[in-house]
């Protein structure tokens, strides 16, 4: 890898730091869980590199095994992240209130 | 363009579906929308990946999804809210294990050609993911009291912790220096794991929404870590959102309890310290204890009260039954209001997520800052299962190990109902003056079974 790559991908995490931090700051007090189960959920994205050490060895071995439970692990974390994420996010209704006089 | 740069690209659109969906995090009328991209997003970064040519494991690939997916569904389908923090310290723990293994595979791949930046990164990979993964299942424990919440210690604990994340990064240097050492290597491993359990056990349950904030920012550094090994631009950057987003929530936490991050870590509040029993002088008075038609009376002739819950109503399951209390009372032209404190719970949001299960409106809920200079004028404060977030020697005593901390001043209301289970002090093990007051009223007993009766009360 030459610098310059690292140079990039330096650049594009801190960058992204700022970004997430700029939108996470707005998230209100009320949505904190489905926030925390949200970005839980984003954090399976390294089901990518699962997926690759997996499907890249042509046959069977140590990485591709190793890769097979990386993507046990991270499916569970995307699939079930998201669901219960959704779950929660169902519940928060507003309601109409009437109101005695 | 080549297809690597056309995969390149679709992670960039799944980046910014990403960012979207936190950003429509920021109502809960968009909220669902923005999980939706987010999930798109997901989905169009996995077929990306799986559309490049040089894969070839499908079959592996396929069963791997169908038991990932398999678990996930059904604990997310079966988890009661009321365990969502322990939920979401595993689903945190599988996101470490699984940055770790891709790390793992990917220098099992090619031990012999790393570039030095791969695997320096290669190998913080390991050890973050790694202490996520076990940091992760003693956080899950901890909550769901299959080991004690107190915090465990024993005499050199910080030394003996130093010592090993010493050790680690040594032998990371040896790994560096010499790539074809693979005892070093599984050493790695083997400390990164024990560092999680013993980097968490030392903290109290009370202190479980800064470790759960903490490990899920660890959770997006290890993938970030792992994107910068494998060059992948769409792990470097969620990994950076997740980690940004952890560490504001840590900070949110921290500064809700007046402490910093060093002492949540390493303070071990909560431990049982003979020190501070003697130590200062207690509360004078002494507790008055009510009974539930005494109650009734008070919340019948209330026109305003304002409901704070803590850790107690979920323990005890009564946020449905406090619904009812709150919804009855609304109808009958009471202002009813929820304070919820950020450190109420045992996760950041834990009580909101609690109460909008029940079907309270969301609304109707108000932070601590919100609400704070409304108790004055409210008749009645029902503090449900709260302690510490509610004691207000966190303004007046100096000595308390609280003192500082910014707390919602129920005292100030006309009347104040406390729904405890017992007479002993909190989770803290710290005395509280409110309920020694003139103004509370202590209701004694399981804080579900005290509201239904109490709600069969003010309806006579």
């Amino acid at each position: 890898m030459d610098t310059g790559t690292i140079i990039i991908g330096l650049t594009i995490f801190v960058l992204a730091c700022f970004a997430g931090a700029e939108l996470i700051s707005k998230v209100p007090q009320t949505l904190h869980t489905p926030l925390m189960s949200g970005s839980n959920a984003i954090s399976g994205i390294a089901i990518l590199g699962a997926l690759i050490a997996t499907g890249r060895p042509e046959s069977v071995d140590a990485e591709s095994i190793i890769g097979f439970f990386a993507v046990i692990f991270a499916t569970v974390n995307v699939v079930g992240g998201y669901m219960v994420t959704d779950r929660m996010l169902q519940m928060f209704k507003k309601k109409k209130r009437k109101k005695k006089e | 363009m080549s297809t690597v740069n056309i995969i390149d690209f679709v992670y960039l659109i799944s980046a910014v579906l990403f960012m979207l969906g936190i950003k429509n995090l920021s109502s809960p009328a968009t909220a669902k929308l923005g999980n939706y991209l987010s999930m798109t997003g997901m989905a169009v970064a996995i077929l990306a990946t799986l559309a490049s040519p040089d894969m070839f494991g499908f079959t592996m690939i396929i069963i791997a999804i169908a038991i990932g997916a398999a678990i996930g569904g059904y604990a997310a389908i079966k988890v009661e809210m009321t365990s969502m923090p322990e939920m979401v310290a595993l689903f945190n723990g599988c996101g470490g294990a699984a940055s770790a293994l891709v790390a793992m595979a990917e220098f099992n791949g090619h031990t012999a050609a790393f570039a030095n930046f791969t695997l320096i990164t290669l190998l913080l990979s390991i050890i973050i993911g790694g202490l996520t993964f076990t940091g992760s299942i003693i956080a899950y424990t901890k909550l769901q009291g299959i080991i004690s919440t107190r915090p465990i210690t024993y005499p050199f604990q910080q030394v003996v912790n130093a010592g090993i994340v010493v050790l680690t990064l040594f032998l990371a240097y040896t790994v560096f220096q010499d790539p074809s050492n693979v005892f070093a290597f599984y050493m790695i491993i083997v400390l990164s794991l024990g560092l999680g359990v013993l980097a968490v056990i030392p903290i109290g349950g009370a202190d479980m929404p800064v470790i759960v904030s903490l490990l899920n920012s660890y959770s997006g550094l290890a993938v970030s870590m792992t994107g910068f090994a494998l060059n992948n631009n769409a792990l470097i950057i969620v990994g950076s959102l997740v980690g940004a987003s952890g560490l504001f929530l840590t900070k949110i936490m921290c500064d809700a309890m007046n402490r910093s991050l060093a002492n949540v870590l390493f303070g071990a509040f909560g431990a049982v310290d003979d020190s501070v029993a003697d130590g200062g002088e207690g509360p004078t008075g002494s507790m008055k204890g009510f009974e539930v038609e005494d109650v009734a009376i008070a919340l019948q002739n209330a026109d305003s009260l304002i409901i704070v819950p803590g850790y107690g109503m979920a323990a005890a399951q009564a946020q449905h039954v406090t619904r009812e209390l709150g919804d009855y009372l609304t109808e009958e032209g009471v202002d009813v209001r929820y304070a919820i404190h950020s450190v109420a719970g045992r996760m950041p949001g834990h009580m909101n997520v609690l109460l909008a299960e029940a079907d309270v409106s969301y609304d109707q809920l108000y932070a601590m800052e919100d609400i704070n200079d409304d108790f004055a004028n409210t008749d009645v404060v029902l503090v449900i299962g709260a302690n510490d977030v509610v004691n207000p020697a966190a303004k007046t005593n100096p000595n308390s190990p609280i003192y500082g901390m910014p707390v919602l001043e129920v005292d100030k209301a006309r009347t104040v109902v406390v729904l405890k289970r017992s007479m002993n002090v909190g989770f803290a093990g710290i005395e509280n003056e409110l309920f020694y007051k003139d103004n509370t009223m202590m209701l004694f007993g399981d804080a579900k079974a005290s509201i239904q009766s109490l709600l069969s009360a003010v309806k006579e």
